[in-house]
């Protein structure tokens, strides 16, 4: 797994939950993991395709969902599955949306699908065999977990224009 | 909590606010931030469509605009707007910032950009900018937020 299409998804993570939630975060745990991924609460998963391809997955507890929505909101939030989901939906987007901004600004081109959620038990598909990383992150709110899995699709162009042809 | 000086219109009354965002979460924090700048909510929609209908309806100061939604997108919102009302002020306020973005929402008449999440001196700055853009709707800050205005 490349590392360099690793970081900027942390980084972003880090920096939208510390401004969300207004406090800092912190990464306790980070392990590769090639299972299927078993999701932990509601699972929001991404998929990318283009110069870069792979998935992020999202995944908090409903409990620590509703927390995030109420510190998103300003007002206590009443616990529902809707709430759930679209927190979840919210907090993926917003990662998603700040590590694509600093891929895309390094010059890789992707398209980003919008975010299924998983709320059932079974591992989530596609997600087999894949090496991912798993990094769960502790905010104010609770522990938020990151599998991402990316992989280069192709040589970025100024990488290939670099190779010198072979006569 | 930061206090912000009101930022009002020319006529001393609270800027009006359309903001459209598929999140509902998304849209109870910008009204969150509005509420602090002193102004006021004057309608939400949850996609580019129901954006369009409610500005007709309404007539905002400004238009809160996110880009990723149903139905139809910020920015093709943008560009439907812009094209009935020259004038509109809308600000884009999207999770993804990047140059291709930004200028495919500025090029169809969007005035500003902002990143999610959004930094309230930041969006503050922006609307600030946005507002003074316009003589016919200045945004001058008089009073503090919350205070009461005569």
């Amino acid at each position: 797994m490349r590392m360099e299409l690793i970081q900027p998804f942390i980084n972003a993570a880090d920096a939208v939950f510390a401004e969300s939630l207004q406090a800092p975060t912190k990464i306790v745990d980070l392990e590769m993991d090639q299972e299927a991924y078993r999701r932990k609460g509601v699972a929001a998963l991404i998929a990318i395709k283009g110069d870069i391809e792979g998935r992020v997955i999202l995944d908090l507890s409903p409990e620590v969902a509703v927390k995030v929505a109420s510190q998103l909101a300003g007002v206590e939030v009443e616990a529902s599955e809707q709430v759930v989901r679209e927190t979840v939906c919210e907090m993926a987007n917003m990662v998603i949306g700040n590590s694509v901004t600093l891929l895309n600004d390094q010059g890789f081109h992707f398209k980003v699908f919008p975010p299924e959620i998983h709320m059932d038990e079974t591992g989530l598909a596609g997600s087999a065999d894949t090496e991912a990383l798993v990094i769960c992150i502790e905010t104010p709110c609770g522990e938020i977990y990151l599998n991402i899995a990316m992989h280069y699709l192709h040589r970025r162009r100024q990488e290939r224009n670099a190779v010198p042809a072979l006569d | 909590m930061k206090q912000f000086a009101a930022l009002l219109r020319k006529d001393n009354q609270p800027v009006r606010y359309l903001v459209v965002d598929d999140s509902v979460f998304a849209r109870k924090n910008l009204i969150k931030m509005i509420e602090m700048f002193g102004g006021e909510v004057a309608g939400e929609a949850g996609d580019g469509l129901t954006a369009i209908a409610e500005l007709n309806r309404i007539s905002p100061d400004i238009v809160l605009m996110d880009i990723t939604m149903p139905q139809m997108e910020g920015i093709e919102a943008v560009e439907r707007i812009v094209r009935q009302h020259p004038s509109a002020r809308i600000v884009m306020v999207s999770s993804v910032g990047y140059q291709e973005n930004i200028l495919a929402a500025l090029q169809k008449g969007a005035k500003h950009f902002v990143q999610k999440p959004v930094k309230p001196e930041v969006l503050y700055e922006i609307l600030r900018y946005v507002l003074s853009d316009d003589p016919n709707a200045v945004g001058v800050p008089v009073a503090m937020a919350g205070e009461h205005r005569s």
